[in-house]
């Protein structure tokens, strides 16, 4: 369990925030940079100090601003993932995993490194520099160094911003196989809320310094509590199981019922996203349209206006949300409370491996 | 407009940095030269078993080494200091330990005079020691280290400055406190720039000349050092301090090429702020 509680004023940024995160949950804060994201990481680690403030860590208190509690970082047991990465340059990755060994006898730090660099399949470059490592690898490595203590936090700063757009996909289900290993609270941090939605069992949305809204991902794309949130989440995302249908066609299981079909070819559990703005709503539920056009039952359970469009957040066997014209909710005399088809077609459902 | 959209001009710029290289060269290694040419082997060699130059020249390296140690010593832990934290006053503390960098070695002489010599505001202090300053060996270590130290401790202060932050506190959240991290982490770093510096104060220390005059004096075998030695010469005997400065000119080019031979060859090559 980590707690943190805290506030700091960083320059132009009044930091106030408070978030719980129990055992083995990740937790992803997403935000637009300069929300404070990085800070909440850095206060949780006492590379920044609060003017305020607690940060417990399971039955440790590891600052606490009125009892005078402030432990210096390396008391504090955080594996933390910089965002570069920050691997020591003059040390080889091996000696950058055994360096946080230092209880160990020489001997056993080697092996240790070395196990746990093979875990992350590159032990074949312990005796690499840094320098000389992909983008993947480096993460590899990090993550190898960061959790070599057997942290009783983990915390990740941005953990996939550092590399190219091909490297991405896999080292983010790579990332999220070993979050769902460790067995202790993880915080991300992230500006992408897809990365959010796919890294974190619960999505933090702060802004200037405050926690705006905090849920699932889905609960945030469905039922945003402001405009900002609403734009913020973009992509409505679902999850479920997906197996190889008919015509080169992904059929997607949702979780809790019902099915919708995708383009992408990719099988197992899968994140079903769509944009809101993709998705069509019509009051009477009419089967027309074809097999390629995904149609679900929902009600609608919140009306949030943005400008010109409205968001409506849309219960069926999981939550949605679809964003349409001011002019056609009024048309079609949507409130809270009623029930209407959502459609979108298979070609803008995008699926990722989960 | 970029000057490559002009082939013409291109040519011009180019040979105009060659001749402005040519000059510096030859400017610079010309007088470096002369020493040389006017020198034969025979003087060089004869200058050395001589025991005054071979006093001068012991008393040269044993003081600049001790002098180069203590300025490592106090040196590196100081820049890390201005550096790395932030305090009211720390501009002026910079400028401060930059100060002897322009000040003319006369007036640096006299300082320490005024400030540590027999009369000088804290000469009852030094000598209720038991230390003897002025007119000592002692007082040319003071001299060098007071001359040579704001070389190395400037560049120590822009090489920590330059460690990427993130690697410290990497460093931190991995268990180490912050002695191992400096011990580990920024040395290792910041070395190569570390070892630039140690030349630039090394070299000054070597070359110190007004100072060491003016506050230890000059006299063989305790205070009278290679360049003193040689200004002793010059006035009787020039052959000789010709061959002196040889000396002088072959043990400094020594330490610079064993430094850069020991740490890689790009350090002293001008890359040492990367």
């Amino acid at each position: 369990m980590l707690h943190v509680d805290a506030s700091a004023r960083l320059g132009v940024l009044d930091l106030a925030i408070e978030v719980s995160i129990g055992p083995g949950e990740c937790l992803a804060l997403a935000g637009p940079s300069g929300a404070g994201k990085t800070s909440v990481l850095r206060i949780t680690a006492g590379l920044l100090r609060p003017e305020a403030g607690r940060v417990v860590a399971g039955e440790d208190v590891w600052l606490d601003t009125v009892r005078g509690v402030d432990l210096p970082p390396e008391r504090r047991s955080c594996g933390y993932l910089f965002q570069e990465y920050a691997l020591f340059p003059n040390l080889s990755a091996l000696e950058n995993v055994a360096f946080p060994l230092r209880s160990l006898p020489r001997a056993e730090r080697r092996i240790h490194a070395l196990e746990l660099l093979d875990r992350f399949g590159v032990g074949a470059l312990a005796d690499a520099h840094p320098k000389t490592l992909s983008g993947g690898e480096r993460q590899r490595v990090a993550l190898a160094r960061a959790l070599a203590r057997s942290p009783a936090v983990l915390l990740l700063d941005e953990p996939l911003s550092a590399l190219d757009a091909r490297t991405r996909a896999s080292a983010a289900r790579e990332l999220a196989d070993v979050l769902r290993r460790v067995s202790v609270p993880a915080l991300l941090v992230t500006h992408d809320f897809a990365e959010a939605a796919q890294l974190g069992d619960r999505v933090g949305v702060i802004d200037q310094g405050r926690m705006i809204q905090e849920g699932t991902a889905t609960e945030l794309a469905a039922r945003p509590s402001s405009a900002f949130v609403a734009d913020f989440t973009g992509a409505v995302v679902l999850t479920g199981s997906a197996t190889p249908g008919e015509r080169g066609l992904t059929v997607i299981e949702l979780d809790g019922g019902g099915m919708v079909v995708s383009t992408d070819g990719v099988s197992g559990r899968v994140a079903v996203s769509v944009y809101p703005w993709e998705i069509e709503i019509e009051r009477n539920s009419s089967e027309h349209g074809g097999s390629a056009r995904n149609r679900l039952r929902a009600e609608v359970i919140s009306v949030t206006t943005i400008g010109n469009r409205v968001r409506l957040g849309l219960s069926a066997s999981q939550q949605l949300a679809a964003e349409i014209t001011r002019a056609s909710a009024e048309r079609l005399d949507i409130r809270a409370g009623v029930h209407v088809t959502a459609s979108w077609k298979a070609a803008a459902t995008r699926l990722m491996h989960l | 407009m970029s000057i490559a959209a002009h082939p013409g001009l291109q040519i011009w710029f180019k040979i105009a940095l060659g001749v402005a290289l040519a000059v510096a060269l030859t400017f610079l290694t010309l007088p470096v030269a002369a020493i040389f040419v006017n020198s034969s082997p025979r003087e060089l060699a004869s200058s050395l078993g001589d025991p005054v130059a071979r006093d001068a020249l012991w008393l040269s390296l044993k003081t600049t080494a001790i002098s180069l140690a203590l300025i490592v010593a106090i040196g590196t832990p100081a820049a890390y200091f201005l550096a790395t934290r932030r305090f009211p006053g720390r501009a002026v503390a910079i400028t401060l330990v930059e100060l002897p960098l322009v000040l003319p070695p006369a007036v640096a002489g006299i300082a320490l005079l005024a400030a540590v010599g027999p009369s000088g505001i804290l000469g009852g202090v030094v000598s209720a020691t038991g230390i003897e300053l002025v007119l000592q060996t002692a007082g040319v270590v003071v001299a060098l280290t007071f001359v040579a130290s704001p070389f190395y401790v400037r560049q120590a202060h822009a090489a920590f400055g330059s460690v990427e932050h993130t690697l410290i506190e990497a460093s931190r959240t991995l268990g180490a406190s912050e002695a191992r991290t400096f011990a580990r982490i920024v040395i290792p770093a910041a070395a190569p720039s570390l070892v630039a510096g140690m030349g630039l104060a090394l070299g000054r220390a070597l070359g110190e000349f007004g100072a060491t005059l003016m506050f230890a004096g000059s006299f063989r075998g305790v205070t009278q050092t290679v360049p003193l030695a040689i200004y002793d010469r010059f006035a009787t005997d020039f052959p000789a301090a010709l061959a002196l400065s040889a000396v002088l000119v072959a043990v400094s080019a020594a330490i610079l090429l064993s430094i850069k031979f020991v740490v890689g060859s790009e350090i002293l090559g001008g890359s040492a702020s990367r």
